[in-house]
């Protein structure tokens, strides 16, 4: 069937499966974003407006080149920039092209009380349905990348969509067609991890010892992956989260808690009803009137009318 | 209950009291739906009572607000009523004897028995908790840091958790102890159940010194 994805493996809210005979038999796909060719020109910002139709609001300079200040609900990637000095006494122009990582074990899919406001495809895209949205915001306390904004117009969550809509018809997504330097690259996962072993090769034989590849496996491994000069370091990169996983707090209010608090509210009012099965109600009898009477009337009579 | 008319009767909650204690249960039972809906997607459709998801996400947080808004109301009025006394203490020792429905066992009650101030304690701070990690959640209105919202949102579900299962236990206690019922909706119990159920209160209310006593 046309206009349908057939390639659910995951679904937020959902414990049956979802239509899935659709699988990615060629291979997971990858954004790789090498940070060390990106000269910061912004035109996937630009790309990623124009195929998404976005427009945000004007932002005012706060001082650097980052434009706008975060990501927003109509900003859904973002390069961040960050000067760092390096132990020569150099400074590096850091640029860290920001957006949704599309993690394979993804938070806001846990955390999401709606069903089907947040999918999984096969192909390792996390896309949010923004139809079903009910605007919780359960999605931006379970991301450990800070990415979802609530937009304040709809109050739906907003992010990268890696473009799923291109992907679906083949196409790669708009940032990769934008990038002039070849920093942003697009394919399977496993061509994309290839690519990135060739430009650490080269970055360690051109001095940068410690440039590796983010894929942090404490989320699965990411389906955005990016070549850092510093991999040894992801914070000098705007923050970049070194050991990103969903919290333990997250996993436990949506994980475990669940069942065990309905089993325990079950419990409880189980134990009333078989309570009353077994012992009967509490009623007050006519001795009990007998001596309140007899109460009252050895002692002065209170104002109460018989 | 035909068998309280004609009879004489004791005032044991004032319109005001049982007006907002009906409201609180209200609220509290709207609350807690929608929170459950959001909650564990096995229960989402329950959100259908509320118009959706969406409307459920909007309303949530203000039937929370006015449960705790209403619940400060009552507990100003009967605060000073729920203190914790030796008697108290003997009384929840013996908790066999009370769901044994073994009364005649007990300590003389007051006003209120310990398991009733338990539930008043336990919704005291649950509703502070609940409202204070509330705020926190409240993603229309309020921001705040993940590192301040995660913990919130975990405190948030315990102590809903532990509030709905409180409140389970004081329903089928008020179902359970006939006239207690009665007592909330029309506000008035016999001497007999008085006697039975809170006897210092029926000597303090039936003393001559303070005639609180009234008839339906």
């Amino acid at each position: 069937m046309p206009l349908q994805s057939l390639d659910i493996i995951r679904r937020s809210a959902t414990t049956s499966p979802s239509p899935e005979v659709r699988g990615a038999y060629t291979g997971t796909v990858a954004k790789l974003i090498d940070t060390t060719k990106c000269i910061g020109c912004k035109a996937c910002q630009v790309a990623c407006m124009e195929w998404n139709d976005l427009r945000d609001d004007v932002s005012t300079n706060f001082g650097s080149y980052q434009n706008p200040a975060d990501l927003t609900d109509r900003s859904w990637t973002l390069m961040r920039f960050s000067e760092y000095e390096n132990p020569k006494g150099d400074l590096e122009w850091l640029i860290r092209k920001d957006g949704c990582m599309h993690c394979a074990d993804p938070g806001c899919l846990k955390a999401c009380p709606s069903p089907g406001a947040i999918v999984q495809y096969a192909n390792g895209i996390v896309d949010f349905q923004e139809e079903n949205c009910i605007g919780c915001g359960y999605c931006v306390t379970a991301c450990p990348f800070d990415i979802p904004r609530i937009s304040k117009r709809d109050h739906k969550a907003y992010k990268c969509t890696l473009c799923s809509d291109r992907v679906a018809v083949g196409m790669e997504p708009a940032c990769i067609k934008s990038c002039p330097t070849g920093a942003l690259v697009f394919g399977t996962k496993e061509d994309m991890q290839e690519h990135a072993a060739e430009r650490i090769e080269d970055l360690k034989s051109r001095g940068f010892e410690k440039a590796g590849l983010y894929d942090p496996p404490g989320v699965g491994g990411t389906h955005v992956m990016y070549v850092l000069h510093h991999a040894d370091q992801p914070g000098l990169y705007a923050g970049l989260v070194a050991d990103p996983r969903i919290s333990p707090l997250v996993r436990l209010w949506k994980g475990k808690a669940k069942p065990l608090s309905l089993a325990i509210m079950a419990f409880t009012a189980l134990a009333g009803f078989f309570h009353f099965v077994w012992v009967g109600r509490n009623e007050v009898d006519e001795r009990d009137e007998d001596a309140a009477r007899a109460d009252l009337e050895g002692r002065r009579k209170p104002e109460m009318r018989t | 209950m035909s068998e309280l008319r004609g009879r004489d009767t004791l005032l044991r909650y004032s319109t005001e009291v049982r007006t907002n204690h009906w409201l609180n249960a209200i609220c509290f039972v709207l609350a807690a739906l929608s929170g459950l809906a959001l909650f564990h997607p096995a229960l989402f459709w329950l959100s259908n009572l509320f118009g959706g998801g969406t409307w459920t996400r909007i309303l949530h947080p203000f039937l929370g607000l006015f449960m705790v808004l209403l619940f400060l109301a009552l507990s100003a009025r009967v605060w000073d009523q729920n203190g914790f006394a030796a008697s108290d203490w003997q009384w929840l020792r013996q908790w066999r004897d009370v769901v044994g429905d073994r009364e005649e066992r007990l300590p003389e009650v007051g006003r209120y028995n310990a398991g009733q101030k338990l539930v008043f304690f336990v919704s005291v701070g649950c509703l502070l908790v609940l409202f204070v990690t509330g705020l926190a959640m409240w993603q229309s209105y309020f921001t705040v840091s993940d590192a301040l919202r995660r913990p919130s949102s975990v405190l948030h579900a315990i102590s809903a958790l532990v509030l709905i299962c409180t409140i389970l236990v004081h329903i089928y206690a008020g179902f359970w102890v006939r006239g207690s019922m009665h007592a909330m909706l029309r506000g008035t119990v016999t001497p007999g159940w008085a006697w039975k159920h809170h006897r210092a209160w029926f000597r303090q209310i039936t003393h001559a010194s303070h005639p609180r006593a009234g008839s339906d």
